[in-house]
């Protein structure tokens, strides 16, 4: 014992780090406020454990005795207070956590893993091409925003295609097609059979009236080069 | 094996009714027991074209409701004996059906027809979903002309989305019946023609009835086409169609009027 003793000094160092943490700022009636809690500790259970909480009185006015009494209250909950802010100090005994000051506001990121069940399994990866068999009729509307849509068959006058990549159309197009609705610029469209009613690519469009009739019953593709929709044959 | 066949359409005035009377009397013909429903509840009109129109007493929406039984509703044909109709009501609307009533008429039917007939209205709303909700098979009723082809090709979405069949994974069995075709007007062009209207509905042909006063003057009389006139255009077309789905191989040909020969030598007046 005495070695250690007479070992070097070792020197306390202090360092300033700031965390975050939940804020609660209680409010009058306190009894309202703290059913507020109950009813959020029911929705979510055990939503506060673990979570270093602050409690802000800086709108309230409570007496030694209010805040003793606030404090059981919250740990009868089993939320724990890592410290008070706004407060005169001498309100505060040794018992009570120690007031904090020179907070400052942020975005809590949420973290909670532990409150979920098991980790899942690692869920496959989103398809991102959507494959349709047979024609899409008047009136059906396919969304598919993560990616290509092909049809084997026709599209029908009044049905639409909306997709966030291409649109490959085996047979007629006589309904909608609308590529690259994410903002994919390079999104295009191709079928068979051009009959379209509107053609879209990332917002920019072209109706039946303005899509050049020789162009009319043959193959081709739209795409867009800047700002202008392109629409040329494919063979 | 009792099958539930829908005539349907979308669009009103294509010929339905027609179709759904002219095809149920062709089966009847041919031995089979059939019932025709009239689905257009509130603008029932089989009745009428079936010539039954005296003799209603209770109807569809009665059965649905538990009013009357099934046996009380159905009316038998004067002409076939093996020919039924269950009539429409004409006082309620179509919001008076509901899915389970339709559901429980047709689990009954199928224990005593060979053949149900569902007559749908037009439009897509509660009448003829609940029209095509239980069927087998579907005839598309389709006329010569843009609104009436795309209506149609509305309806097979439906079809293959709405009905009890397409909920469990089956297919109902779809058929084109191309009604009031004109040869005439079709090679000169003012109409679509029948490969345009196959290659939009992707959906195999039934038949074509041709355009002919004969239907006219069949419905006015009260009695489905395939019985007044046996030997018209018309009539010959939709006994083909009735065969085709029996499961027979006929070919297909247009049935065109029969012309004496005094209206062959004098066809046409000259100005």
């Amino acid at each position: 014992m005495g070695a250690t003793a007479e070992a070097k000094r070792q020197l306390v160092r202090m360092r300033g780090r700031s965390y975050v943490a939940f804020v609660f700022a209680p409010e009058i009636p306190i009894v309202g406020w703290l059913e507020e809690i109950d009813a959020t500790l029911a929705r979510s259970p055990g939503f506060f454990v673990g979570k270093p909480v602050v409690l802000d009185l800086a709108a309230l006015d409570l007496s030694r005795a209010a805040i003793t009494h606030l404090l059981n209250n919250l740990e009868e909950r089993s939320i724990r207070v890592l410290g008070i802010e706004g407060v005169e100090p001498e309100k505060l005994t040794t018992s009570m956590p120690p007031l904090l000051t020179g907070g400052r506001s942020c975005v809590i990121t949420r973290t909670e893993t532990r409150t979920e069940p098991a980790e899942k399994p690692e869920s496959k990866p989103k398809p991102n091409s959507l494959l349709l068999d047979s024609p899409v009729r008047s009136g059906q509307s396919i969304v598919f925003t993560d990616g290509d849509v092909t049809v084997l068959g026709s599209v029908g006058s009044g049905a639409e295609i909306v997709a966030g990549g291409s649109i490959h159309i085996y047979g007629t197009l006589r309904g909608r097609a609308m590529a690259g609705v994410n903002g994919n610029a390079s999104a295009r469209i191709y079928c068979q059979k051009i009959e379209a009613e509107l053609l879209a690519i990332d917002g920019y469009y072209q109706t039946a009236e303005e899509i050049d009739v020789s162009l009319r019953n043959r193959p081709a593709q739209a795409w867009l080069q800047g700002d202008t929709m392109k629409i040329t044959p494919l063979n | 094996m009792a099958k539930v066949l829908v005539v349907t359409s979308g669009k009103g005035g294509v010929g339905k009714t027609t179709s759904t009377a002219a095809l149920g009397a062709a089966l009847a013909q041919s031995g089979a027991s059939v019932v025709v429903i009239d689905f257009d509840v509130g603008l029932r009109n089989l009745d009428l074209v079936m010539g039954a129109e005296r003799r209603v007493v209770f109807d569809l929406i009665n059965v649905v409701h538990g009013v009357a039984k099934l046996q009380q509703a159905l009316i038998r044909d004067k002409r076939l004996e093996n020919l039924w109709l269950l009539p429409a009501s004409q006082t309620r609307d179509k919001d008076a059906l509901t899915d389970e009533g339709v559901g429980r008429i047709i689990a009954e039917l199928r224990t005593k027809f060979d053949w149900i007939l569902c007559d749908s209205p037009a439009g897509i709303e509660r009448g003829a979903m609940l029209a095509m909700r239980y069927a087998d098979e579907a005839v598309i009723v389709t006329n010569p002309e843009v609104s009436s082809v795309r209506d149609s090709d509305r309806i097979i979405g439906m079809l293959d989305s709405k009905t009890v069949k397409a909920e469990r994974g089956e297919r109902v069995a779809k058929h084109v019946l191309i009604t009031r075709y004109d040869p005439a007007r079709a090679a000169r062009g003012e109409m679509l023609s029948i490969d345009d209207i196959l290659e939009i509905l992707a959906t195999p042909l039934l038949g074509i009835i041709p355009e002919s006063q004969d239907v006219l003057r069949a419905s006015n009389v009260g009695c489905p086409v395939t019985l007044n006139n046996v030997t018209s255009a018309p009539a010959r077309a939709y006994v083909d169609a009735a065969r085709r789905l029996m499961g027979e191989t006929v070919d297909m040909t247009v049935p065109a009027e029969r012309r004496g020969l005094m209206n062959r030598l004098l066809g046409r007046r000259a100005a």
